[in-house]
């Protein structure tokens, strides 16, 4: 039916999900140090992330993938070449990854901002009241917490991103989109292979929603009357 | 012996004065009550006391240490050394009007987390000395409950157990019945008396004048940010010298 196909699209999820999983480590990362940034005291960084914030959620995907991408290797040979170090090539998982970690960082940014200002004050307040230290706190009170408040809005975003690996094939990568469109020229059957992937997306984030579905019923237990997603 | 000595507190949001200097000292075994109408500043005064609000100016001391401090950046006090202040809090529990249990956790879990953390007790140690509070405020059968399923009183009573478990010197008590329907009142004002008869250091900002009466053995009037009276409950609050006490015990009554 897929004409020996299927093994090669197969291989290409696997490069769709290392793809997907890495960007989310990357945003996650990028979204707790902004949403830190924005709740901060200093001025000077909240700045900074409400300007990373709006400039990339301004932003088409695309269009930030191709300026990173090239943009990132024109840069990249300029310094390499005023240092002596001669030519160097921008590895395309790590331009894909990075840029849409960087992306979904921005989004993720405001879904733990709003999560830590979900948490009653007066339960932070209880934790230092008892002698807590601020590393306590954080780690028994408020990270257990906004991981809860977080979910449904990190279940969204690690959807979106999850289709959004899709742009990396325009970069050059070898991902499922990009196997597909291999095979189906080859065998001029498109509506087999891209339905084919369709329905592989379609059970990835299938099993995303009910884990991430479990997940948030494990951590709202003793939470009454909030909507259990 | 005196526990705790509060000199000259002061505190000013922007350019409202909110506290004007107050002094307050407490020996070990002495209840005092707090009252005064609302925006009279006890709240903020008692919150003063463990620098959940950093006071503008003041000076605090526990047994005689003084809490050193220097000021932060909206020119208010701030203590210099946070070990000290940590190990001061853990002296000096506080219980809150909103109960402020932390909701992910069980009842048990939450008298359990200061002596883990602060005291360094093994997790079974925790749980025994929190089973001891839990039954001591007479909710033991709910200690494998959320906050979220308990009720207010039980929630208080927790509380208070969390507070409890800490075994500290002094206990700061924040109006800790004004959320409560009226029906469940007397069940956290029965383990508050309880507490005072077995000798227990306390402070509490109450609207219940019964409690400042018949509990306490002080009462302190605060009005308009200072000590407008202050004396033996029965007296003071039967034979009021001040215009200001009057009209409030008699806006009380109605």
């Amino acid at each position: 039916m897929f004409h020996g196909y299927l093994p090669m699209i197969l291989d290409g999820l696997r490069v769709t999900l290392s793809v997907a999983v890495v960007s989310l480590a990357v945003a996650c990362v990028f979204g707790l140090a902004g949403a830190s940034a924005k709740l901060s005291h200093s001025p000077v960084l909240r700045g900074l992330a409400g300007l990373y914030t709006t400039v990339i959620r301004a932003l088409p995907d695309l269009l930030l993938m191709l300026i990173v991408f090239y943009g990132g290797q024109i840069l990249l040979n300029r310094v390499a070449t005023a240092q002596g170090w001669g030519y160097m090539d921008v590895n395309a998982f790590a331009a894909g990854t990075i840029t849409l970690g960087f992306v979904f960082g921005a989004y993720l940014t405001e879904t733990f901002r709003g999560a830590i200002l979900a948490i009653p004050r007066g339960q932070i307040e209880a934790g230092h009241a008892m002698g807590l230290s601020r590393g306590q706190v954080m780690r028994d009170i408020v990270i257990p917490q906004m991981v809860r408040h977080a979910i449904p809005g990190f279940t969204n975003n690690w959807l979106v991103m999850l289709k959004a690996t899709a742009l990396v094939s325009i970069i050059g990568l070898d991902d499922m989109v990009h196997r597909a469109s291999l095979a189906s020229a080859a065998t001029r059957e498109p509506f087999t292979f891209y339905a084919l992937i369709g329905a592989i997306y379609l059970a990835v984030t299938t099993v995303s929603i009910l884990v991430l579905g479990a997940l948030n019923r494990r951590m709202s237990r003793g939470i009454r009357s909030e909507a259990r997603a | 012996m005196t526990m705790l000595n509060a000199t000259d507190i002061r505190k000013s949001f922007g350019t409202r004065e909110v506290l004007r200097g107050i002094s307050l000292s407490a020996a070990k075994g002495d209840v005092i009550s707090m009252i005064g109408s609302s925006g009279s500043g006890k709240s903020t005064f008692l919150r003063c006391l463990n620098f959940l609000e950093h006071p503008t100016q003041g000076q605090i001391a526990l047994g005689g240490q003084v809490l050193a401090c220097k000021r932060d950046r909206n020119g208010d006090q701030t203590v210099a050394d946070p070990a000290q202040l940590r190990a001061f809090r853990a002296r000096v529990t506080m219980v809150f009007q909103q109960f402020n249990l932390w909701s992910h956790m069980t009842a048990r879990d939450n008298v359990m987390l200061g002596p883990i953390r602060v005291h360094g007790l093994s997790r079974a140690e925790a749980g025994e000395r929190a089973d001891h509070y839990l039954s001591r405020v007479g909710v033991a059968h709910r200690k494998d409950a959320y906050p979220g399923f308990l009720s207010g009183g039980e929630q208080q009573r927790v509380a208070i157990a969390r507070a409890l478990a800490m075994e500290p010197d002094l206990m700061l008590f924040d109006e800790p019945t004004s959320a409560l329907d009226p029906e469940l009142v007397g069940e956290v004002l029965r383990v508050m008396r309880s507490l005072a008869e077995e000798g227990r250091t306390m402070i509490v900002v109450t609207h219940e004048m019964n409690f400042a009466r018949d509990v306490a053995n002080r009462v302190v009037f605060l009005d308009q940010g200072v000590i407008a009276e202050q004396g033996c409950p029965r007296e003071v609050l039967s034979r009021p010298q001040t215009e200001r006490l009057q009209g409030f015990l008699a806006a009380q009554a109605a």
